[in-house]
């Protein structure tokens, strides 16, 4: 995945002279997961630029270049580093094409490496999904498979909106028989895709968790259970249709991820679903989520993550009888 | 055992020097004047050119005019509110002064003043304040960022823009407004820090009003001034009488000078006063007292541009009744435009969030469609 990112990035720096990369050791070091490794080199530091270590005034300063009309892709190192940007990203890049009646929007792509998983220390694991898709004018989108995560940024990059492109750490290392030579489907951003039919329920999910859900409905098999399994791949837009027509005819859902679950993305899918699906479902929509709790050290984070089984536990209780 | 009975301690050993360090640049050329540096009334007002003062006099004439009439239209419930820069208007207008077409103002929610002066109809520069719409113009039509009212988080921006305009090969610079209370947040320094190390054409004019709404400076900083803050980044800190419109004109002109021809950036503190209170919200009276107004009432911006002016024979009553009369036209004008009932559309709240609207906007949208339909029916 880490490659099909680059090989998105360096596509698009070729073909569009305005898109600009830029954040903390982008440049020489390639990023500390070197995702952005060799862009300096070919396309020069004017263009792949290694900035202070400051998240405002990388963020700040990628809105006044979007203000003269470049396209910034900017890297936030970590979920939890791209905190002090909040306040540029809330109060400017997500409102400026609002504040000016559409005369002035930002096309920034906001690169996030989030999640857990990977043994990191505290601040290097945080799920902060929620914190973008609650707010209005950004879109968020995070792939799970490696052709998603070139097509996913290429949509992003072009984009006239600001994109939030949460990338999930523990899936960088992901393999795939793919290359963006192969004519591939490239989702555009607000579409979610079946990755796997089934007919007793389905799971919603997203991100690094798709790779779990996966797993749990090959393993349900042998319960009895033929899950369907949804991949968001963008969480705002929010595509409802495919999710709804995906519960409609399986009549049981379960939302799967790892941020935590009070106030977390599960809790409106499963809303929408319930205010969708409400004569279609078998039992409530239920959420397998991380606890609330702040991100444990990494000895403890394995009973944090949502796993196979607490997803098969929870799938069970879909067998719901008053 | 003590580290000195340690075998092989003392003796012969000497601690391997440290590598050669030095600092990086000379601080002293960086370091403003200990006073504002002053024109009006100093030898150095000889120099003076007559035209460009005249300018001056009559907008900042017209600048009052405009403080006032924004003042009445508070009071009159046609502005929703209205940050005064009375006795700052020599820092607002000299602000728009010195750019050129090209060039772009990035003004906090105080600064209309400056929009206005750059050639922004007045109107459209209180839209924000007026409450019918956030940014009443395009800011790329008039070079003109939005008014912005979170504190100093326009100067990234400022900085982004002017280092993408020389990256693009274009002759812009971006001068970019913050009062003394901004100084303090986080984006103040991180955009300073980011200008300094891109040498990017930026110009910071800090318009050191005294009081962030009631906290004065000295609960503010602990530097000296705040010219000074500049010499941590790298650039040259500069301190002027903001009540001088010469001096602030001149200082501001050199530094875009600076800034176009590739010299970087530069911090400018402008020692000015806010003559009236914060806005209509704000009491000023318990915070200061009225000795402190009198006094920088006799150092009013207008009176020292017009006493200086007047004994050197470059405006005459016939000068100054022009400069007035042509500042009532503005704000009749102004009057006229805000007594005007704005129309707004309702759906235009779904109309520019995203390019596109997404599915739950329209969603939305059609609720908010079928309330009005309810409402014209009723």
């Amino acid at each position: 995945m880490a490659q099909a990112l680059t090989r998105a990035m360096r596509d698009a720096m070729a073909e569009d002279p305005t898109v600009h990369v830029m954040g903390e050791d982008v440049g020489t070091l390639g990023g500390v997961f070197r995702i952005t490794d060799g862009l300096a080199k070919e396309f020069g530091e004017d263009r792949c630029t290694d900035t202070p270590l400051a998240e405002a005034g990388i963020l700040g300063a990628a809105v006044g270049m979007a203000m003269y009309g470049l396209r910034p892709v900017v890297e936030m190192q970590f979920d939890a580093f791209a905190y002090p940007a909040f306040e540029q990203l809330i109060s400017h890049v997500a409102k400026m094409r609002n504040r000016t009646r559409g005369a002035m929007p930002l096309p920034i792509t906001i690169r996030v490496p989030y999640g857990g998983g990977i043994g990191g220390v505290e601040h290097h694991c945080d799920s902060s999904e929620a914190y973008y898709v609650a707010t209005p004018g950004l879109h968020v989108v995070t792939p799970a498979t490696v052709e998603d995560a070139y097509g996913l940024l290429r949509a992003s990059i072009a984009s006239d909106d600001p994109v939030v492109f949460l990338e999930p750490k523990r899936l960088y290392w992901s393999k795939a028989d793919w290359s963006p030579e192969a004519p591939a489907a490239v989702p555009g951003i607000g579409k979610a895709l079946v990755r796997r039919t089934g007919t007793s329920a389905t799971l919603i999910t997203y991100g690094p968790s798709l790779p779990l859900c996966l797993e749990a409905a090959e393993a349900a098999r042998e319960e009895g259970w033929d899950l369907e399994v949804v991949d968001l791949r963008s969480l705002v837009p929010f595509d409802e249709e495919t999710v709804v027509q995906s519960v409609r005819r399986t009549g049981r859902a379960v939302v799967v991820h790892e941020a935590n679950g009070f106030g977390g993305p599960g809790a409106e899918i499963a809303a929408r679903v319930t205010e969708r699906c409400f004569h279609h479902l078998e039992a409530p929509v239920l959420r397998v989520t991380g606890f609330d709790i702040p991100y444990p050290p990494p000895m403890l984070e394995k009973h944090h993550l949502p796993g196979v089984d607490r997803i098969l536990d929870t799938v069970a209780r879909l067998q719901w009888e008053n | 055992m003590t580290v000195q009975e340690l075998p092989g301690a003392g003796a012969s050993h000497r601690p391997t020097p440290p590598p050669a360090w030095r600092p990086r640049t000379d601080a002293a050329p960086l370091l403003p004047d200990p006073e504002p540096y002053r024109v009006l009334g100093t030898e150095a007002a000889d120099r003076l050119d007559p035209a460009l003062m005249r300018r001056c006099y009559a907008e900042l004439v017209r600048g009052r005019r405009y403080n006032a009439q924004a003042t009445a239209l508070t009071k009159q419930g046609r502005l929703a509110v209205y940050p005064s820069t009375v006795g700052q208007e020599a820092c607002e207008i000299a602000a728009a002064m010195v750019l050129e077409d090209q060039d772009w103002l990035f003004p906090s929610y105080r600064d209309t003043l400056a929009a206005v002066a750059r050639g922004l109809d007045p109107v459209q520069a209180l839209t924000l304040l007026r409450g019918d719409w956030h940014t009443g113009y395009d800011p790329r039509e008039h070079r003109i960022a939005p008014l912005c009212t979170p504190l100093a988080t326009q100067l990234p921006h400022a900085v982004g823009l002017a280092h993408a305009a020389r990256l693009r090969g274009d002759d812009v610079v971006a001068l970019a407004m913050v009062g003394d209370g901004g100084t303090s947040e986080g984006d103040f320094h991180e955009a300073l820090n980011f200008a300094a190390v891109w040498q990017a054409p930026v110009v910071f004019l800090v318009q050191n009003n005294g009081f962030a709404i009631s906290v004065p400076l000295a609960k503010q900083t602990a530097a000296p001034t705040l010219a000074h803050k500049a010499v941590g980044y790298g650039m040259p800190g500069r301190l002027v009488d903001g009540n001088d419109i010469a001096a602030v004109h001149e200082v501001l002109a050199e530094a875009v000078r600076r800034a176009r021809a590739g010299g970087g950036p530069t911090l400018i503190e402008a020692v000015t006063y806010r003559m009236e209170a914060h806005t209509n919200a704000d009491d000023a009276t318990r915070y200061r007292g009225d000795a402190e107004v009198e006094a920088w009432k006799a150092h009013d911006p207008i009176e020292l541009l017009e006493r200086e002016l007047t004994a050197r024979g470059i405006i005459d009553e016939a000068g100054i009744q022009a400069a007035r009369d042509e500042a009532e036209v503005m704000a009749a004008a102004l009057r006229e435009g805000m007594n005007a009932d704005p129309v707004l559309d309702p759906m235009d709240l779904f109309a520019h969030v995203y390019a596109e609207q997404t599915d739950r906007l329209r969603e939305q949208a059609a609720v908010l469609r079928s309330e009005l339909e309810a409402e014209d029916q009723a």
